[in-house]
């Protein structure tokens, strides 16, 4: 049991964080405050797991103006992406192995 | 952690997956008003032409004056059809968005918006162009031709039944352009009959 849980990335581990992960990799971008309505958190709770994840490079932050409003939009990273994948795949490890028990 | 737990965190990343990149709340009732709208054009399109050149359906540009008039004529039969069905859909759709608490300007709707206007528009002008040179017979098939491609282009960014009704759409134009002279017929089982089947599936499907 314990050794599935290894291979659990330890960014991750936090809901909101998995969850921008989720979202940036299904979309080639997104902006922060469609990720704030999408996922409903506050304002500082979403800047400070962005602030995590980015701190990983697991995203990269682009900050632009449209017009005179910034626009902040977040991409995720190669490592990102994989580091997403390997832990979507030890979750369904996990549940299969608990499955066959 | 329990089996459950991680059966409900693997379902909520993939539901956040499919809901950031999918416009889900297209209303399946706005299909069946733009439907009916379309049927009752074509109605008033069928009288258009009748009036015009009895006995026939196609109009072989023999006599200038009328076929001017009546083009004229049909053209403002689409555009109204075109604004009623638009502003009843976005209607509906935000009435939608907001029951099943999606914004109805969000990411995904924008995308959708984006792939489906880049073949409507170019469908659009290439239509303008042939009624400029007077390339009539071909309007119709045109019209359905584009819709459907704009409707498989935008498939990807909602629900996926969307790609099934823009194949419909191009099969039937490419019929349309096989028998000249019944464009008439083609386009209001495209615009008419397919949405409003389509639309009360959908209805049935996600609305409910």
């Amino acid at each position: 049991m314990r050794s599935a849980f290894e291979h659990f990335d330890k960014a991750f581990e936090n809901r909101i964080r998995l969850q921008i992960m989720s979202v940036l990799a299904a979309n080639e971008s997104y902006d922060f405050n469609s990720l704030k309505e999408l996922l409903e958190v506050t304002d500082g709770n979403l800047a400070s797991h962005l602030k995590g994840l980015e701190k990983e490079e697991y995203i990269q932050v682009n900050k632009s103006f449209l017009g005179r409003k910034p626009n902040t939009r977040y991409v995720a990273t190669k490592k990102g992406l994989t580091a997403f994948t390997n832990h979507l795949q030890a979750l369904e490890n996990l549940i299969r192995s608990q499955q066959k028990g | 952690m329990k089996e459950n737990n991680l059966d409900k965190e693997i379902t909520s990343i993939r539901q956040l997956m499919e809901r950031s990149t999918k416009f889900i709340s297209l209303s399946g009732l706005s299909g069946v008003m733009a439907g009916i709208y379309a049927l009752i054009g074509a109605g008033i399109s069928y009288q258009v032409v009748y009036a015009a050149f009895p006995g026939r359906y196609s109009y072989n540009p023999g006599d200038t004056e009328s076929t001017e008039k009546v083009i004229t004529r049909l053209l403002l039969v689409a555009l109204g059809v075109v604004l009623f069905a638009l502003v009843n859909g976005i209607w509906l759709t935000v009435r939608n968005a907001k029951k099943k608490g999606q914004r109805f300007w969000n990411p995904s709707s924008r995308s959708l918006m984006i792939n489906m206007l880049i073949p409507l528009i170019t469908g659009g002008l290439f239509i303008l162009i042939m009624i400029f040179r007077s390339y009539f017979g071909l309007i119709a098939p045109a019209c359905l031709i584009f819709y459907g491609l704009a409707l498989i282009n935008g498939s990807h960014f909602t629900v996926g039944d969307v790609k099934w009704l823009g194949i419909c759409e191009l099969v039937l134009g490419l019929f349309a352009a096989l028998f000249p002279g019944y464009g008439l017929f083609f386009w209001a089982a495209g615009f008419g009959v397919l949405h409003i089947v389509y639309g009360i599936m959908m209805y049935y499907k996600y609305d409910r």
